[in-house]
């Protein structure tokens, strides 16, 4: 079935690229993989359309057994509904034009490529496994694929220090989440006796009450919903768990638009809408999460507007519209969520590899400040850079603007007091969002040129083949929007779901969304305006502003700019601490106590024998000696003990 | 009287004594005729064995059962392998007189007669015929100091030994009015009646058997005797007299004694973790290779006295068994020892061995083989040795014992792993002169028993097994 080949076969690609890649040489690697991508692209947007349009039924390809113990039966299957139809399609096509933009971007790597291209794929199939997953434990295996996909990219020029601290960074922060994850996984199977999702989906009614009692007593799927949500977290770097995000930005340019459009950080926003039967039995949960999600959203955003690094900008953006997705999901409207996921992953696709392709005409500059007055060079690269921020920052009719403001509508819509927090610090961060985009436009390409004459000089636009999957991904930030709309959230869209998402007995979100006061839908468009039109002042009109506000406001400055002095915070109270609980147990409980007992045994040993050695003198008077004390020892014992 | 159980002991003692004679009439050095016929007698007297009924004669003072034939025919592979590897040794040394084949023969009937006693009596007189040779036998090198220092040793403690052997069947006797082991069994049916007395005399015969298998605490002069005495001597001593010693002691204290198990057990237990220990802590410090093997059979007496500690017909087993795997890997090692000689002289040091991997890795493989087993690393035999008395002292119950074995062996893998470690690892050693063809013959027919052990285990186990089971019958 096609459908398995979606996923398979970038499998297939990473394999042969992997293991062969030497071999068959780095051409014939990247065509292997490209094609692999190519071949899935095809199968799995054809597998949606055939879904959506054309009436195949929702199933379950299987694969194969996976594992059979006790009560637990798992197979290797791929799920086959809508949401999973719409990630797969999703993914393979971000992922295959960031395949074949990767060729131009790496072409002037010293050493081959085969490796990097082996591991895009594998990425991109563990992201295909964790989507199409129809059991909690293959989607965790997808999970952990995604992450160790991801370290291997984030550390792949493993000769910078830097780029494997980041790497070790994501893949620590990331098992973090992830044991929560686990330990949720724990207590689904724990509850329903199965983590085949269509045997939870079933019995979820069964379950309403059920409570699960570790300090105190707990409803059972408000503690289910909390630990997915906090391995969500952990994958889709919400606050707390967001520090990874920003450093990943070590690794090659590609990397980052995979992992910020296509593959990874959306996996958490993902489980929120597949496990969305049990979210929606947990209203505490849910209420966790729009706080967290719109927290988020809003400390992304300002960290965003004093960052100078053009890929840490977008990074801070990711984190920024992953907190959007999380108020969506937080108030039930998970079908906004994975909308703005869709679109989201269009235009920061397409704004991550424009940004690879300045960084690339700049040879290799990532720094801002030491750039501009280069739009004249890089046209195309000007041109989509544009039409990402525009739908970045939510002007109509880019794809951000219909699910940026859908998103803020649904959480004005719930009615609740978490989900009015998620509407003001949405509303703000809309504001902040597209100020910083256009910092990042008019920084980089308006003013006079900061970069130095030999850098000037060799600035040109990118080859066709990193153009190429920028044009398409911009036609695809344009159109998305208005043409998912309408089977996404719009009129079709319980046709469209087909229930592959529950949104909750009483939640009516989605209805109540049409009907609101018209200012709330118009909201984030005029702040979007204000913001374009305040960094217009702020970088155009008055270009010395900035540095005045900083020094105005140097204590908030500073603190934006060193992220909320989160990286310092977590490594005073918990990397500092560990390390030095791991100096004591290397030192007192390893080399002193573990390594001192089998060295003390063994000197113990030496010692006696010296010893024992030393009762041996020759003397044949204190050898008879010996015996009869023996002898004498051995009688006194019978005649005690008989 | 059906005397013709005895026909073995008859023939081999006869072939002793034609030897003697043909060695004084013919005037000329006849050593190595005299070595091929004890040969020969040896051969001749396990087809005997072979061949003969099962039964008691001579008033109960013989018996002839399955497990005095096991024990036999080890004893008789034990003395063989000790006179094919004398024969260089003796030339080397100046040692060739004729009397050394005779006295290992006229040894080897002592111990033939220690393994079908069923009588103390009968016990004592295999015994001192045994002893007597070899204390002859350890000073055979009578010009040189060392050796004459061992036989004197080992004469004067054998002769307290002895002393305190027959001291202990004189309680017996006095308290029990018998030393027929049949009647012995019988009068000790009850063991609430039994006086202190006999038990006391139990005691004194455990420690003059003891003795003879060099226990802790009566181990002492083991490393002294080792090491004086002629190599092929210290061979002989480390394999066929302690298979008979041991022989002794299994019957004794099974058949007579039997009923006492629960007293005499504690005995047993305290001299095997003695031993183990002892066996294995001493030899840590040792530099000559011949003083180690001392300690090393120390130990390895304690281990196989797990087996009859159990007091189970699991256990005798195991004991034979491991009795088996023992003499064929000690005799193994002895023919490497006697075959490191440079320039005509023997070498006893085991820096000695150093860069014998590159210079002779035969030998060295064979060593190694040695080694793996007496540490009990699978798959050599000795690792079975110790599995089955193991296994027979859990089966029991007695965990401590079983956990003090594992750990003492743990304790003996370091030096057994040092002398591997000094043949492959260490330089500098010259090549050892050129091997003679007895040695290798021995050494390689041990090494393949040991390595092959593993794979056809079942004619061992199976004749152990009834060996102990007529122990118990």
């Amino acid at each position: 079935m096609i459908y398995a080949v979606a996923v398979l076969a970038p499998l297939a690609g990473s394999i042969i690229a992997g293991l062969l890649g030497r071999a068959i040489g780095d051409r014939a690697s990247q065509a292997v993989t490209i094609l692999c991508m190519i071949l899935a692209a095809i199968c799995g947007v054809t597998a949606w359309v055939q879904h959506i349009w054309l009436g195949a039924p929702d199933g379950v390809v299987t694969l194969g057994s996976w594992m059979e113990a006790g009560s637990l039966h798992l197979d290797w299957a791929l799920r086959y509904d809508t949401l999973a139809a719409t990630m797969v399609a999703m993914v393979t096509f971000i992922a295959t034009l960031i395949h074949i933009y990767s060729v131009g971007y790496m072409s002037h790597e010293p050493t081959p490529t085969s490796r990097f291209f082996s591991y895009l794929s594998l990425f991109s199939f563990a992201m295909l496994m964790l989507v199409s997953a129809n059991n909690l434990v293959q989607l965790f295996f997808g999970w952990e694929g995604v992450g160790l996909a991801s370290y291997l990219l984030i550390g792949y020029w493993y000769d910078k220090p830097s780029a494997n601290a980041a790497a070790i960074k994501a893949f620590v922060v990331n098992r973090v989440g992830d044991l929560f994850f686990a330990v949720g996984i724990a207590l689904t199977f724990f509850t329903f006796d199965s983590v085949e999702l269509p045997t939870i989906f079933a019995s979820i009614q069964q379950h309403a009450n059920d409570t699960y009692a570790l300090f105190g007593v707990h409803h059972a799927y408000e503690l289910i919903g909390v630990l997915l949500f906090i391995g969500a977290m952990g994958k889709s770097a919400q606050i707390g768990l967001h520090v990874w995000l920003p450093d990943a930005m070590e690794g090659p340019t590609p990397v980052s638009a995979l992992i910020h459009a296509a593959t990874m950080v959306t996996a958490g926003v993902f489980l929120m809408a597949r496990m969305s039967p049990i979210m929606s039995m947990a209203p505490g949960a849910l209420a966790f999460v729009t706080v967290i999600g719109g927290t988020t959203a809003l400390f992304a955003a300002t960290i965003g507007c004093v960052q100078n690094d053009i890929k840490r900008v977008i990074a801070y953006s990711t984190c920024s519209q992953l907190g959007y997705m999380f108020v969506a999901a937080g108030v039930g409207a998970y079908q906004v969520s994975i909308f703005h996921l869709i679109t989201h992953a269009f235009f920061k696709a397409l704004l991550f590899l424009a940004a690879g392709s300045v960084i690339h005409a700049m040879s290799g500059e990532q720094d801002m400040r030491k750039m501009g007055g280069i739009w004249r060079s890089v046209p195309i690269t000007y041109a989509v850079m544009w039409i990402g921020s525009l739908a970045l920052a939510g002007i109509i009719p880019f794809a951000g603007y219909y699910s940026k403001d859908a998103i803020l509508e649904a959480s004005y819509a719930a009615g609740s007091a978490t989900g009015d927090y998620g509407y003001a610090c949405g509303l703000l961060a809309a504001f902040l969002t597209a100020f910083y985009s256009w910092r990042v436009l008019l920084l980089t390409f308006h003013g006079t040129p900061r970069a130095d004459h030999h850098t000037m000089e060799h600035v040109h636009e990118s080859p066709a083949v990193m153009t190429g999957p920028l044009i398409v991904l911009a036609i695809g930030a344009t159109v998305a929007g208005f043409a998912l709309r309408p089977y996404f959230i719009g009129d079709y869209w319980h046709a469209y779901w087909n229930n592959s998402i529950t949104n909750g007995a009483n939640n009516h979100v989605l209805e109540r969304m049409e009907d609101l006061p018209g200012l709330v839908g118009y909201a984030p468009l005029i702040t979007g305006v204000l913001g374009i039109g305040l960094a217009y002042v702020m970088y155009v009109l008055r270009p010395e502003l900035p540095s005045l506000l900083a020094d105005r406001f140097a204590p908030i400055y500073r603190l934006l700019l060193n992220k909320w002095y989160f990286d310092e915070l977590y490594d005073m109270v918990l990397v500092q601490p560990y390390r030095r609980l791991a100096r004591a147990l290397w030192q007192v409980g390893d080399a002193t106590i573990i390594d001192g007992v089998p060295n003390g045994l063994a000197e113990l040993t030496v010692d006696s024998s010296a010893q024992v050695v030393r009762v041996q003198t020759g003397s044949i008077a204190v050898y008879a000696f010996t015996m009869l004390i023996g002898l004498v020892l051995l009688v006194s014992i019978f005649l005690v003990f008989r | 009287m059906n005397w013709s159980l005895a026909l073995p002991e008859i023939v081999l003692s006869c072939c002793a004594m034609a030897i003697l004679v043909f060695g004084v009439v013919v005037r000329e050095d006849s050593t190595f005729v005299c070595t091929m016929l004890g040969l020969g007698a040896f051969l001749l007297t396990a087809m005997l064995i072979l061949a003969a009924p099962f039964g008691t004669g001579y008033g109960g003072l013989f018996v002839v059962d399955p497990f005095a034939d096991f024990m036999k025919l080890l004893i008789l592979a034990g003395g063989a392998m000790a006179v094919v590897m004398s024969l260089d040794y003796n030339r080397h040394e100046r040692l060739t007189r004729f009397e050394f084949p005779v006295l290992i023969v006229l040894s080897t009937v002592g111990m033939m007669v220690m393994a079908s006693a069923a009588n103390l009596m009968s016990l004592y007189l295999g015994l001192e015929l045994q002893s007597l040779c070899i204390y002859v036998l350890a000073a055979f090198a009578r010009d040189e100091q060392r050796s004459a220092e061992a036989g004197l040793k080992y004469f004067v403690l054998g002769a307290l030994a002895s002393g305190l052997l027959l001291y202990g069947i004189s309680l017996v006797y006095g308290f029990a009015g018998t030393m027929d082991f049949a009647r012995i069994t019988r009068a000790l049916t009850d063991p609430v009646t039994v006086s202190p007395g006999l038990v006391v005399g139990i005691v004194f015969i455990v420690t003059g058997l003891a003795f003879k298998i060099s226990a802790a605490p009566f181990h002492m002069w083991t490393p002294d005797v080792y090491e004086g005495a002629p190599t092929p001597v210290t061979s002989f001593m480390s394999t066929a007299p302690k298979v008979a010693a041991m022989a002794l002691l299994l019957r004794t204290m099974v058949a007579p004694f039997g009923h006492l198990l629960a007293q005499w057990q504690q005995l047993i237990v305290l001299v095997s973790i003695l031993s183990m220990l002892w066996g294995s802590l001493a030899a840590i410090g040792q530099s000559s290779i011949k003083r180690l093997m001392a300690y090393s059979s120390i130990g390895h007496m304690g281990y196989a006295l797990i087996g009859l500690a159990a007091g189970t017909a699991v256990g005798i087993r195991g004991v034979l068994i491991y009795m088996v795997t023992y003499v064929f890997m000690s005799a193994g090692t002895f023919a490497v020892i006697i075959a490191m000689r440079r320039r005509g002289r023997a070498c006893e040091q085991i820096n000695d061995l150093s860069g014998l991997g590159r210079t002779d890795p035969a030998m060295a493989l064979a060593m190694v083989i040695f080694m793996f087993s007496m540490a009990g690393i699978p798959p050599m035999s000795g690792f079975f040795g110790k599995l089955y008395v193991f296994l027979a002292a859990v089966q029991a119950g007695m965990w401590t014992l079983a956990v003090i074995g594992v750990l003492t062996s743990v304790i003996g893998a370091y030096y057994y792993l040092r002398i591997i470690k000094v043949m492959y690892f260490d330089t500098g050693g010259e090549a050892f002169d050129p091997r003679p063809a007895s040695l290798s013959v021995i050494a390689a027919g041990t090494g393949l028993f040991t390595t092959l052990f593993f794979v056809l285990p079942g004619p061992v186990l199976n004749a152990a097994q009834a060996a102990a089971q007529a122990l118990f019958g």
